[in-house]
């Protein structure tokens, strides 16, 4: 093996992550271990968290913004919209910072440090599970009711991917900030409410049928609209996702992922030099 | 690269950026880029440490430091390599450069075979973890497969001497528990090329050397060793080669012996700590004219053994006769602490009351082996008579050093302990 200078060309080393596939699971376990060793409610939060913020919502947006939910009851159409928003604002918020947080470790070993973002995805779909979960009984709740409300079970067909996508989004992203913070370290402050103003730029508290016409094309570039949209009309059988916005937000996706990869290999061999 | 060169570095360069890299933020990049822009010098330019050290001189260009500068060398397949070299040499760039932490500036390094580095241990433990979390957790961040941790499990955990506990969380483990874990885990690596950083520092000295020795044992299956450490005295005993770098340079490479040799030597010629100044006319009725500290052969220096006394040596000139006179010596911890005072000519001494004619006179004065314990002094000489202080020169600081590694290798600390006295200790079986 060779050592080199950091170049202008990138390998992607793919192959030593897959080797490393073991400490990616280990991440994994600590995250898990560690969060229900260090909480007392442990993985209640993953269930309070969701329903007070579909409250939030459903008393903003639903009744004094009075924003349709897709015919869909409020508590289905946010949580729904929230479980998939989270789990991509948490790859994307857990991975910005991965270089400082992680400075410790990475001073200290080496090992390919794409594997960190990689157990972050891991990590997330815990929460994202106990979410479906909550969204499953409440929804056959709703049904058991009376509610007119339909449970399809293509849901269990689109979720894996939904979620894959997701990933690859979140990580995408958090890979292509987490480069520039170890150059810009405000950028890190600046995520947190670039994320905010990101949801309220895809259909969580709206859906995109509410949005006017003239405007629908904005969410083409959005890479997060087509999995939520997903989600809902595989679920409760609501209007479907146009074929052209899912093509179009997975070239958005590539493009993201793959330019993450690029200037995370880059900026890994240096970092912590400056870190 | 040879069938049995392992590690092959060739002109390797590291140059860290000074200030300007260390912006941190967007804001103040642009502001350094509208500087510049205009030809304003740049209001981000940190002073940085070294560049005030004239010590590193020769290695600071503009903002840019050199942490190693043009490093060739050859290991072969089962040398064990002591690396050694006073602090900020380069030693840990060096390592965090084969260890793939950080990437070179320029140069190339060649690796045969799979490197494990051991630059801290118990790197990644975590407080919440039990013991037996944290051997897999560790491992795999040292490199080794959910398998190759199963397999080895019962070995680290006796090595360790954790026993029962190995399911309790390490947070409550006593330090020593920790290390030794932590340790153990390292020690069942079984890459081609260990490097290793000062990590046997700590823990105690049953456990010290039992890592020396399984760090021996490791050397015998024809792996390869880098080890950095101060302490002289387990490279002689572990390695088969030392190499020296100094100043980011290759200083030696070769037989253990002869570069910790070079090593002391070096440490004995370089920068004498010296005041001098010549006689003036405005010079009062005594002056300090010389202020050196010199080792226990009489040459001027600037570190001392621990395990050596050293002298002061002072020189003085009076211009007229005085009597009651004395020279008074204190020697300053670096944090302003006091801990020797002594005087050429005590109080009481019959000598004192006798009158000094004028002339040059030279006192001076030896410090016993083991009383300092390592680290930065200042010293302060003053000459005075009963009532007068005629002169007094101070800031001439010297540094103790344990080149002998006889402080490290006990466990001791300049934290424990601010002489480093060896006291008789007497142990009788209690009948």
């Amino acid at each position: 093996m060779l050592i080199k200078p950091r170049g202008k060309v990138v390998t992607l080393d793919l192959k030593s992550v897959w080797q490393y596939r073991d400490l990616a699971w280990m991440f994994f376990k600590r995250d898990f271990n560690t969060f229900f060793k260090q909480t007392i409610l442990g993985p209640i939060w993953y269930v309070i968290q969701p329903t007070l913020t579909a409250l939030t919502y459903y008393v903003v947006f639903g009744r004094i913004a009075n924003i349709s939910t897709d015919g869909l009851p409020p508590f289905l159409f946010y949580v729904s919209n929230i479980l998939v928003w989270n789990y991509f604002a948490y790859c994307l918020s857990n991975n910005s910072e991965v270089f400082s947080k992680n400075a410790n470790l990475f001073g200290k070993v080496y090992f390919p440090r794409l594997v960190v973002p990689i157990s972050v995805a891991m990590s997330g779909v815990v929460a994202l599970c106990i979410q479906f979960a909550l969204l499953l009984f409440a929804t056959i709740g709703f049904v058991i009711a009376g509610n007119p409300v339909r449970l399809h079970l293509t849901v269990f067909l689109f979720l894996p991917f939904i979620v894959l996508y997701v990933a690859f989004l979140g990580v995408g992203v958090g890979l292509i900030v987490s480069a520039l913070t170890v150059r810009f370290r405000d950028l890190a402050y600046a995520i947190g409410f670039v994320t905010q103003l990101w949801m309220y730029a895809s259909p969580v508290v709206y859906p995109i049928s509410q949005v006017p016409e003239k405007y629908k094309w904005v969410f083409y570039f959005n890479p997060i609209t087509a999995p939520i949209e997903s989600l809902r009309s595989s679920m409760f059988g609501t209007a479907g996702v146009h074929l052209e916005l899912w093509l179009t937000n997975l070239v958005v996706t590539g493009i993201l992922i793959i330019s993450g990869l690029f200037l995370f290999s880059r900026a890994e061999s240096t970092a912590m030099d400056t870190v | 690269m040879g069938n049995d060169v392992v590690i092959k570095a060739e002109n390797v360069s590291k140059e860290y950026q000074l200030g300007v890299i260390n912006h941190g933020t967007l804001y103040r990049d642009l502001q350094s880029w509208w500087a510049k822009a205009r030809g304003k010098p740049d209001p981000n330019t940190e002073i940085s440490e070294a560049s005030v050290y004239g010590k590193n001189h020769k290695r600071l260009t503009g903002d840019h430091f050199l942490a190693l500068d043009d490093v060739s060398f050859e290991i072969k397949r089962g040398d064990i390599v002591g690396v050694i070299g006073r602090n900020g040499a380069g030693k840990s760039t060096l390592l965090k450069i084969i260890s793939r932490i950080t990437a070179p500036s320029r140069g190339y390094i060649g690796l045969n075979g799979r490197v494990a580095s051991l630059l801290e241990v118990g790197t990644g433990f975590h407080p919440e973890l039990t013991g037996r979390e944290n051997v897999f957790l560790n491992g795999a961040i040292l490199g080794m497969s959910r398998q190759e941790v199963t397999r080895k499990f019962e070995q680290i955990v006796e090595f360790a001497e954790i026993g029962q506990f190995i399911d309790t969380p390490v947070k409550r483990y006593s330090s020593g528990m920790y290390v030794r874990l932590a340790f153990s885990v390292a020690a069942h690596l079984e890459p081609e090329i260990l490097l290793v950083d000062e990590v046997l520092a700590v823990g105690d000295i049953n456990f010290q050397k039992k890592c020396l020795g399984r760090m021996k044992e490791v050397g015998k299956d024809g792996r390869t060793i880098l080890f950095v450490s101060h302490n002289l005295a387990s490279i002689k005993q572990l390695c088969t080669k030392g190499l020296l770098i100094d100043d980011g340079k290759v200083g030696s490479f070769g037989e253990t012996g002869k570069v910790i040799s070079e090593y002391i030597e070096y440490f004995n010629k370089k920068q004498p700590a010296i005041f001098e100044r010549s006689l003036t006319d405005e010079a009062g009725a005594a002056t300090l004219l010389r202020l050196a500290v010199c080792n226990s052969r009489g040459e001027p220096t600037d570190q001392v053994e621990l395990t050596e006394g050293f002298i002061l040596n002072i020189e003085y000139f009076l211009k007229e006769p005085l009597t009651g006179l004395s020279v008074g010596l204190q020697i300053i911890v670096d944090d302003g602490m006091v801990t020797v005072i002594s005087l050429s000519d005590p109080e009481f001494a019959p000598e004192r009351l006798q009158t000094r004619m004028p002339g040059h006179y030279i006192s001076s004065v030896k410090i016993p082996k083991n009383i300092l314990n390592t680290g930065m002094y200042r010293v302060r000489v003053g000459i005075s008579s009963r009532f007068t202080i005629y002169d007094v020169v101070e800031d001439v600081s010297f540094e103790v050093v344990d080149s002998v590694g006889i402080v490290q290798f006990m466990g001791w600390d300049r934290k424990g302990s601010l002489l480093g006295l060896q006291l008789p200790w007497d142990v009788k079986h209690k009948q």
